[in-house]
């Protein structure tokens, strides 16, 4: 066998052998052991957090519990020269914007993540370069994917603009521009109960505009991350069969990929439940109880935004109730869609 | 506690009259994955100066074996063995051993090449620095690449990214880690399968390089390989009589004589490819 | 087309079966409710995608729009006006909100990644884990005005005023899962062998971590940290009533004062919303193109870093 390894390695070689291994020194194996307790102690203050925020909250509502008890989810005024509290109209403010938000951002949502999925938009860009015949371009080529990323981010990005930024636009965007229209149908349609009153500025309707516009984002990522896991085999048998695209969309994709879908509902429910500033801006802090979609209304996190900053002792106690609502609500809302989603990523035997 | 891991490093035990010593006395009467038995009845000495290579057919248990001899397999859930393996006399699964300081002593090589995501210069002196090495790094650095075959190609650009080097050159940068603190055994668990024939015979020179000074045991697919470079070599055979697969060694012993004139019947049929 | 009229042995307008196809049934045609469904649900589809995107554009138009027109250098050196004051800029809302997400990334930053390395590293399994995972997911989906009640009740009933640290730590809480999970993620992310390399040569579980993991795993945790900042960069609720609002520099006596009530963009941007006065509107306009310009930077950052 040739020799490659080169002749001076010897001479390295050859000099007195000595081993530098060592054991942990004592303060490496102590430190060691701090880190462990250190991470242990962080993963358990994680967990005690929680817990101490649900506390602090129960705790200060505690007196308010006492004093108002049930009246106080049933109560519809709002008044803190006479102590009178109720959330009712809160409760179902934030019920009926959530709800509205949900069926239009869960709509747009989907049909945003069908958009993504089935690369509506790649294919597009493909067959218009099909016609000059640049499809596979070294350029050319790489650009329907890429449409598509830019695409996707900038629907990530109708996620990461603050909300009081959309809050901002409603008042000097959104309602102007619903405004007559809405104003039509209340002229014209004012029988319906959900036209039976003016817009008179802020009210459910831009608020929930908003709102939905807020979630969608929430929708459309989870549905899409569930869509695109529709095993392939699924979509070929269907056109297989000679269904169309939007047949194998209907009857294969979305049933399908359904639990995914849905967990991202309501999981976006929660989020819209809880919003604040969108709502604290455009709803219009009424405590008014409304079918009508251009009243003004509140919603209980919009009444903790408006009054905790000038709310005396008394009154500080009674939003801490409300707020315990609130996170009833929204925790109970997100364990459900976060035990749905769960249940969607674990495969079931059908899906092997 | 601290007694025994000064055992570990303490002075080899004075070899008997024709310098071969047993450095890691390895007997695994039983291992298990949580309920899975892996291993039975293997037991390997493995001979100071001296390189010990394990064959056997995929599956078998030579990986497992090996990481059982600088308690690697410690990171496994589940992990439980019966028997002993005694690294110069003292008992490595002994409650009172820190498994930490024993890798320190006996170092490894992997299957797959994994440096680390940082430049080769770092990759190198990581081991030096875990051992808090307050001499010459520099110096131990390039002794290191160099008996790993490996100086010449990177010694322009020690401080560029280990991943950028070459499937063969991350295993030999793997190598000189692993020998730059000058660990007293070496276990290579088939280092050149991912590597082409020239690189597997210039990691097989150095193993005859570093045979003179370190303690070696290899796991390879490869007889051939096997034949070049070990002295000794141990035959681990897969036993699916009692239902599960658990692997055990059918033989070990001179690596001439192993493959020359194996005792065993499974020996003979693995050796010249015949299969049942 | 007619290939495979031919192709059927006997000829089609003999024989009047079931099997024999019409010419005409292989075409496209609009005029076959199935063709035509599907055309229009991909048309619809499509309308409501390039929909759901006017609201991104329509916002980034009137920040650049509306608060262009007001971006100057003294927004960043001056106070807020008054009432029927002219001018003016949001200096300190800037200093405040700056002051308070650094309060807050001081938090939540070594925090979440402590913990996030018990969950990736320490103890992956264990039943502690899977509470800590699931506590991660319900603060993820927490109201961020609920934030700020905490706070409320744990820092300013007890320290006895609005404060910037009140709002920083109210706005650690919405960060915090955003850094433990995605930690979390990124160290899972680092490959086995590595792990198993820095083991084997005899480092620590500390050593291994702090040496190899971390370092392998920053872009993933960097990304993270990025996005929860982002976040909290323009979270407004939980500040309300924790840092409150203030009309002057984070500063007493000379020296930056944490614990007196404290402005920030997103707040000033609700306030001055709200008012009557066109300066003031026109300032909230230029505060929510600084603060959406920042936000997008770290988060495109954020993303891109993932990216590599
Ligand atoms: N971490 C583990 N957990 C559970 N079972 C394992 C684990 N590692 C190995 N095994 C099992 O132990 C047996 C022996 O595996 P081992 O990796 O030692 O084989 P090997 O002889 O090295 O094979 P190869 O030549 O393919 O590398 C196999 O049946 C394997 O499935
Ligand atoms: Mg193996």
């Amino acid at each position: 066998m040739q020799k490659i390894v080169p002749a001076n390695i010897r001479d390295i070689q050859d000099g007195p052998r000595k081993s530098i291994s060592r054991p942990p020194t004592f303060i490496e194996k102590h430190c060691n052991s701090v880190f462990g307790w250190a991470t242990y102690f962080f993963a358990w203050l994680t967990v005690l957090l929680v817990l101490y925020i649900v506390c602090i909250i129960a705790i200060q509502a505690a007196p308010a519990i006492r004093d108002y008890g049930l009246g106080f989810i049933t109560g519809t005024t709002w008044d803190a020269n006479t102590h009178q509290y109720g959330v009712l109209p809160e409760i179902w403010g934030t019920m009926y914007s959530s709800l509205l938000a949900l069926v239009i951002g869960s709509l747009f949502g989907v049909a945003v993540a069908v958009f993504l999925s089935e690369h509506f938009l790649s294919s597009f860009v493909f067959s218009i370069e099909k016609l000059f015949g640049v499809q596979f371009h070294s350029f050319w080529g790489k650009l329907p994917d890429k449409f598509e990323q830019i695409l996707k981010n900038l629907i990530e990005l109708l996620a990461a603009i603050p909300s009081v930024v959309y809050g901002l636009w409603g008042i000097f965007f959104v309602i102007p521009l619903i405004r007559p229209v809405c104003d039509w149908l209340n002229t014209n349609l004012g029988w319906i109960p959900i036209f039976n009153t003016t817009l008179s500025g802020p009210g459910m309707l831009p608020a929930s505009i908003v709102l939905a516009i807020m979630i969608l984002p929430t929708v459309s990522a989870i549905s899409l991350n569930a869509l695109l896991a529709v095993p392939p085999k699924l979509r070929e048998a269907s056109y297989g069969l000679g269904a169309t695209r939007w047949e194998t969309i209907l009857a294969i994709l979305i049933p399908t990929a359904s639990k995914g879908i849905f967990g991202s509902i309501i999981l976006a429910f929660g989020r819209a439940l809880g919003e604040t500033m969108a709502l604290a801006m455009l709803v219009g802090n009424a405590n008014v109880i409304s079918w009508s979609l251009f009243s003004p209304a509140n919603t209980l996190a919009a009444l903790l935004a408006n009054n905790f900053p000038e709310a005396g002792p008394k009154e500080v106690g009674v939003l801490m109730f409300a707020a315990l609502i609130l996170l009833a609500i929204t925790l109970f809302v997100n364990m459900i869609g976060a035990f749905i989603l769960q249940k969607a990523s674990t495969p079931n035997e059908g899906a092997r | 506690m601290v007694q025994n891991a000064q055992n570990l490093s303490s002075a080899p035990n004075p070899a008997n009259g024709n310098g071969k010593s047993v450095v890691i006395d390895c007997n695994i009467t039983e291992l298990y994955y949580g309920k899975f038995k892996a291993v039975r009845d293997t037991r390997i000495p493995i001979e100071r100066n001296r390189i010990t290579a394990f064959i056997g057919p995929s599956g078998c248990g030579k990986s497992t074996v090996l990481r059982c001899l600088n308690r690697m397999n410690d990171l496994v859930r589940g992990f439980r063995f019966e028997g002993h393996v005694h690294f110069q006399g003292a008992d490595i699964y002994h409650p009172s051993i820190d498994p930490v300081a024993v890798r320190r002593y006996i170092g490894m090589v992997f299957q797959q090449p994994n440096p680390f995501a940082m430049s080769i210069y770092r990759n190198v002196a990581f081991g030096l620095k875990l051992n808090g090495y307050k001499g010459d790094r520099e110096e131990r650095v390039k002794r290191a690449l160099c008996a790993a075959a490996l100086w010449d190609e990177v010694k322009d650009k020690l401080h560029t990214s280990a991943l950028s080097l070459s499937g063969g050159q991350q295993q030999r940068l793997c190598i000189a880690r692993a020998i730059a603190t000058e660990p007293e055994v070496l276990l290579m668990d088939e280092p050149c399968s991912a590597l082409d024939p020239i690189a597997t015979r210039r990691i097989e020179e150095l193993m005859l390089e570093l045979k003179e000074s370190y303690t070696i045991a290899i796991v390879t697919h490869n007889l051939q390989q096997a034949q070049r470079v070990a002295d000794k070599t141990g035959f681990l055979y897969v036993d699916t009589t009692q239902g599960g697969r658990t692997g055990y060694l059918v033989e070990f012993g001179l690596t001439k004589q192993l493959f020359e004139d194996p005792k065993e019947k499974h020996t003979q049929d693995y050796i010249h490819g015949r299969f049942s | 087309m007619t290939d495979i009229v031919t192709s059927v042995p006997v000829p089609s307008n003999k024989i009047d079966s079931d099997i024999v196809i019409d010419s005409g049934e292989l075409e496209k045609s609009l005029r076959r409710p199935r063709t035509a469904f599907n055309y229009i649900m991909s048309s619809l589809t499509t309308l409501v995608t390039i929909i759901a995107l006017i609201p991104l554009f329509s916002v980034v138009l009137m920040l650049v729009v509306r608060g262009g027109q007001r971006l100057s250098l003294g927004l960043f050196t001056q106070l807020p006006p008054a009432a029927f004051e002219h001018g003016g800029g949001f200096g300190n809302a800037i200093v405040g909100t700056l002051v308070m997400v650094g309060v807050a990334a001081l938090i939540s930053v070594p925090f979440g990644i402590l913990s996030a390395t018990y969950l990736a590293e320490v103890a992956p399994y264990s039943r502690l884990s899977n509470v800590v995972r699931m506590c991660g997911k319900i603060l993820t989906g927490f109201p961020s005005i609920l934030a700020g009640v905490f706070a409320y009740g744990s820092v300013v009933l007890v320290t006895g005023g609005f404060s910037a640290i009140a709002g920083g730590i109210a706005l650690s809480i919405l960060m915090l899962p955003t850094v433990i999970l995605t930690a979390e993620e990124a160290i899972h992310m680092v490959p086995a062998k590595i792990r198993e390399a820095a083991l084997g040569m005899g480092a620590t579980q500390m050593q291994t971590v702090w040496m190899v993991l971390l370092p392998t795993a920053f872009p993933g945790i960097l990304t993270g940290v990025m996005l929860a900042v982002a976040r909290a960069a323009g979270e407004t609720a939980p500040l309300l009533f924790t840092a409150l609002f203030s009309n002057y520099w984070l500063i007493s006596g000379g020296r930056l004062d944490l614990m007196q009530p404290t402005s920030s963009l997103a707040v000033l941007i609700y306030n001055f919303s709200a008012m009557p006065f066109q300066n003031q509107i026109e300032l909230a306009w230029a505060a929510a193109l600084i603060l959406v310009l920042v936000v997008l930077t770290v988060n495109l950052i954020g993303q891109s870093l993932s990216r590599k």
